[in-house]
């Protein structure tokens, strides 16, 4: 169906619990409750509002103003809410395929697991390798495996977070799906969204990719132990970079070598305290 | 490829708000740096739309442009990227249009 991607409807979505080995089909995403409560019961001469119940016989335009990803946004909204009530920091990581997310998490994981608990939402198109690598560290983690989708959605992070029932305090990592287009369209509900960029990718991408650095609460910038053997410009990336997100921080990391983690380490850390201190929404 | 989602979703919100009446119409506001490409949501439109009440709808888009206020200097300026700055030279700007995501109405019989 899609000629950009590859995405297609005929895939569905599954989630497979690690722990269990258990492997389920992900239901359909479910319509929140509407969120407002008054009636639009006025009267209007050339439209008429959704609220109407019977079909009319004459074509009439029905006012709706309504947000495409309202559905997704309202989701996200009570994803963050519960997290907040519990105190758990969940963190969107983003990137293209080949970044090194994985390689980054099974790190983080080996070196802060035993500090405080950690999650791990895994977003895949297809496989249970990477769900496979991360549970060598001991950490509960679930995969969903997106089928034909390109990018996680709110409602995959719902059943995920009912699957690991993570405790309170702890921190949730969601690896998204490798991609840098459509992942930044989907709140999840995270606290924070995390851009990995690789400098085998080149320095462009802040420019090429804008929506997903704009909305990056965090830039980390890894495979720093390559540099000697690329022309990667770091300067000139750090400028896109801030061209597009004048606020982001930028850490610059080797997942591979263990430079720069502690920085990130401290990002998180930081991050977990602010959230535990938070009473709730 | 979001755009197919965002279809669906189009789809699901007008056919959840027809009441089991026929689409004629759907009309859709795309700002321009929403990084929504306009052309891939008709494609997917009509794939989406069968066997829904939208079957014989037509979708009409409305593009809006890219807007932003510049906290410096005070001036609105036409945005055509995300990253750029103001013609003052400054990055301290906030978009205040061209990012709309909106179904704004329906036609139903």
């Amino acid at each position: 169906m899609c000629t950009t991607c590859g995405c297609t409807d005929t895939m569905h979505p599954t989630m497979t619990n690690m722990a269990t080995g258990q492997t389920m089909p992900l239901a359909a995403q479910e319509t929140p409750a509407h969120s407002h409560t008054h009636t639009h019961e006025h009267l209007h001469r050339d439209h008429i509002h959704a609220n109407q119940k019977d079909p009319p016989h004459e074509k009439k335009t029905v006012v709706l103003e309504q947000a495409i990803l309202s559905k997704n946004n309202q989701l996200a909204e009570q994803n963050r809410g519960w997290l907040a009530e519990s105190h758990i920091l969940a963190l969107n990581l983003v990137s293209s395929p080949g970044s090194g997310k994985t390689t980054l998490l099974e790190k983080t994981l080996t070196d802060l697991g035993k500090e405080f608990p950690f999650y791990v939402i895994e977003g895949d198109q297809a496989t249970l390798h990477d769900a496979e690598r991360l549970r060598r560290t001991g950490c509960a983690i679930v995969q969903i495996n997106t089928g034909g989708g390109c990018h996680l959605e709110a409602e995959m992070v719902a059943q995920g977070l009912e699957a690991l029932q993570p405790s309170a305090q702890s921190v949730v990592l969601i690896e998204n799906v490798g991609n840098l287009i459509c992942p930044a369209l989907f709140d999840l509900g995270e606290q924070a969204r995390v851009v990995i960029l690789s400098v085998t990718e080149g320095e462009d991408k802040p420019l090429k990719y804008p929506h997903m650095f704009k909305s990056a609460q965090l830039v980390l910038i890894n495979k720093i132990d390559l540099l000697p053997y690329l022309s990667f410009d770091m300067d000139q990336c750090l400028r896109y970079v801030s061209m597009v997100n004048t606020t982001t921080p930028v850490l610059r990391i080797s997942a591979q070598t263990g430079e720069g983690l502690a920085s990130w380490y401290q990002w998180i850390q930081q991050h977990r305290l602010t959230v535990q201190a938070h009473k709730g929404l | 490829m979001h755009e197919l989602g965002i279809t669906r979703n189009i789809v699901s919100i007008v056919s959840e708000q027809a009441h089991g009446a026929n689409v004629t119409d759907v009309t859709v506001e795309i700002g321009k740096l929403s990084g929504i490409v306009p052309d891939a949501v008709r494609f997917c439109f009509e794939i989406v739309r069968q066997g829904t009440p939208l079957e014989g709808a037509t979708l009409h888009i409305r593009e809006v442009p890219g807007q932003a206020s510049c906290h410096t200097c005070g001036m609105t300026f036409p945005l055509e990227e995300v990253y750029h700055s103001c013609p003052c030279g400054s990055q301290h700007i906030t978009c205040v249009s061209g990012e709309e995501l909106n179904i704004k109405d329906m036609v139903i019989y």
